[in-house]
């Protein structure tokens, strides 16, 4: 299955404003992507609560997973986002 | 047939108007029997959660940015597709729709409340959706500060400071709550807005929907079912008050022309317009931890610095006191407080704060220090809860080096008040703070409605701290204000000049009355009744002397 490791860019970690924008990224895309810590269960990409309950720290890494057409674009397109500081003001355009 | 109620007064004015009361978080019922489709049972669960998703994005077209983000984002939480999956598993495992929702929303509570206090407030805007999705399925009140569509009297058991944010001053026409002492955060939200206001009213338990009643908040009363009548004379001689304190204006003096400075406290850049407006003589207390709350790091000096100045321009040409961050206790925060501490009250807090990081102390002094330049506003700091004269000293030089050059210590530990002639020596100016003073005093938690006779302002043990103060100033020549809830009495303002007090800061809204009592008030009348006030029992007492 395509995967990709990033390492996470907002200071704040996978939560509030970041994990909300990532949510909903991943909400448009037209796979399902999943998300987790790597060696742990990965989790629905499109749950605010899952994500927000991987607890993911500005510098941790995450792995993110998806299957089958548009799985690499839709990879490439999220690792992007989430290693990006998604807290400082000028990142809002990247929603 | 009209009964009374009686509590205490804490934000003055009157008004009436018909109750909706701020329901409690509605409870799970034990027995809630499942239909026997599943499909159906599911369904309603989801619509429920969506109903809830709508309503949270409606509220958050209408909030400003900041709060709208948080409502969004818990609209997500609502739709969230993974919390619909866990609701469907337990529907089909044979629970109704409500206890599914419950159990699944207990179940990500405690996988986020397990990632420690980073997800703290996540984990109340969660129990916040569950208690709206729960009430929604019950068919029950939604919790929070109700909305029914038109003005209204809000009856609670008490406030957080979560539901300002949500009251809106404009359809609330005065606030009854059945806990709660002067110093409490309904209090004081309430006076910010100039909302009449009762606390302590614990009869207040049995007001019910739509039932009409009129609340005085001078007297601390509350009528229900008032005759039109009563009504009429309570509005008029409402009006008429406020006509006659609107007579006065211009700088406080006594009726002999002693100055007394008065001043406005404020909270934040919201209320800047109305604060700015009023007829005062500048900020004698800005209080900037809504900068630093509700976030996972401190902001930067360039976004402190623009907050600043939008404050210090709104006041060019008056003085702005500004208190440097004051954290810990009831105002913890992410990324300085320690949680757990045993006794918070007494912890790291205020000043204290930058024993562990002083790194934020000075970035917070160099950004007003930026600000204050060339906005035309006099600009003064103080530290919060500063203890010894070595602290003060300390702070006021680190102030004095960021070119600020008046460096204050606010007197809200007994011991910088017993020991205010060094506390003095060692800074440019006191401030008492009245309402942490009295806590510490009395040893009497701010929050404790049950004690809230202890927190009286009026107790004179806290009369003779503000005299000790106001003594050491007056001898080294340097000014002592009061910015804590008891400048805002108009009777107790006097007590507190005649002890020696030099400026009173209060909430925009309090400022005429308390001019006006200073203005038919010579300062050898007040120096009497301060006299009066020191010598009696308790507050009880302390305030009747000074009546007579």
């Amino acid at each position: 299955m395509p995967e990709r490791v990033v390492t996470i860019g907002s200071k704040v970690g996978l939560h509030a404003r970041p994990a909300a924008l990532f949510v909903k990224a991943a909400g448009a895309q037209p796979v399902v992507v999943r998300i987790g810590k790597p060696g742990s269960d990965p989790v629905d990409a499109r749950s605010i609560l899952s994500v927000l309950a991987l607890d993911a720290r500005g510098g941790d890494e995450v792995v993110l997973f998806a299957e089958g057409d548009g799985a690499e674009a839709a990879l490439d397109e999220l690792a992007s986002l989430i290693s990006r500081d998604l807290d400082s003001p000028d990142a809002a355009g990247g929603a | 047939m009209s009964v009374l109620f009686t509590g205490i007064g804490v934000s003055p004015g009157v008004a009436a108007g018909p109750v909706a009361r701020m329901a409690p978080p509605p409870e799970v019922p034990a027995a809630a029997a499942p239909t026997a489709d599943a499909a159906a049972e599911t369904a309603t669960a989801l619509a429920a959660l969506e109903a809830v998703a709508a309503g949270l994005e409606q509220r958050a077209a209408r909030a400003p940015e900041e709060a709208a983000g948080v409502l969004t984002a818990q609209a997500m939480m609502a739709r969230d597709p993974a919390l619909a999956s866990k609701v469907g598993d337990a529907v089909r495992s044979g629970r109704a729709a409500v206890t599914a929702v419950a159990e699944a929303f207990a179940g990500y509570r405690s996988l986020l409340a397990a990632a420690g206090p980073y997800l703290a407030e996540r984990v109340a805007d969660l129990d916040d959706i569950r208690n709206r999705t729960v009430a929604a399925l019950l068919g029950v009140p939604m919790p929070g500060v109700p909305d029914p569509g038109h003005p209204y009297v809000l009856v609670a058991v008490d406030l957080a400071p979560a539901d300002t944010a949500t009251l809106n001053a404009s359809t609330v026409l005065a606030i009854v709550t059945e806990q709660g002492g002067p110093t409490s955060h309904t209090a004081i939200l309430a006076k910010s807005l100039g909302i009449p206001a009762v606390v302590a009213c614990p009869e207040a338990a049995g007001l019910a929907d739509g039932k009409t009643v009129l609340v005085d908040g001078v007297e601390g009363t509350v009528t229900v079912t008032p005759d039109s009548a009563v009504v009429r004379r309570a509005l008029a001689e409402q009006e008429a008050r406020r006509m006659a304190l609107a007579g006065a204006t211009g700088p406080g003096r006594t009726a002999d022309g002693h100055p007394v400075q008065l001043l406005v406290n404020i909270g934040g850049d919201k209320d800047l317009t109305a604060a700015a407006a009023a007829d005062a003589e500048g900020v004698g207390l800005f209080r900037t931890e809504f900068l630093f709350l509700d976030r996972p790091a401190a902001p930067t000096a360039d976004e402190q610095r623009s907050v600043y100045r939008r404050v210090f321009e709104a006041f060019a040409g008056r003085k702005v006191v500004v208190r440097t961050l004051d954290a810990g206790a009831d105002k913890p925060l992410q990324f300085v407080t320690t949680p757990g501490e045993p006794n918070p009250a007494l912890g790291v807090r205020g000043l204290r704060t930058a024993r562990r990081h002083p790194e934020l102390l000075a970035t917070q002094l160099a950004a007003i220090a930026v600000a204050a330049e060339g906005s035309g506003a006099e600009v003064w700091v103080m530290a919060p809860m500063v203890a010894t004269p070595a602290e003060a000293a300390e702070f006021a030089a680190t102030a004095h080096g960021h070119g600020l050059p008046v460096a204050g210590a606010m007197v809200e530990v007994p011991a910088a008040a017993l020991r205010a002639r060094h506390v003095t020596a060692a800074c440019d100016f006191l401030s008492l703070g009245t309402n942490d003073l009295s806590q510490y005093t009395y040893a009497a938690d701010r929050m404790a409605s049950e004690l809230a006779d202890l927190l009286d302002p009026w107790q004179p043990a806290l009369l003779e701290l503000v005299r000790l103060t106001a003594e050491a100033g007056r001898a080294a020549g340097k000014p002592v204000g009061v910015c804590g809830e008891a400048a805002s009495d108009p009777l107790l303002a006097l007590v507190l000049v005649g002890l020696g007090v030099t400026s009173l800061s209060m909430a925009p809204v309090s400022v005429p009355a308390v001019r006006a009592a200073l203005a038919l008030h010579t300062l050898a009348e007040c120096r009497g009744m301060a006299a009066l006030a020191l010598d009696a029992e308790d507050g009880r007492a302390a305030r009747a002397a000074a009546r007579r």
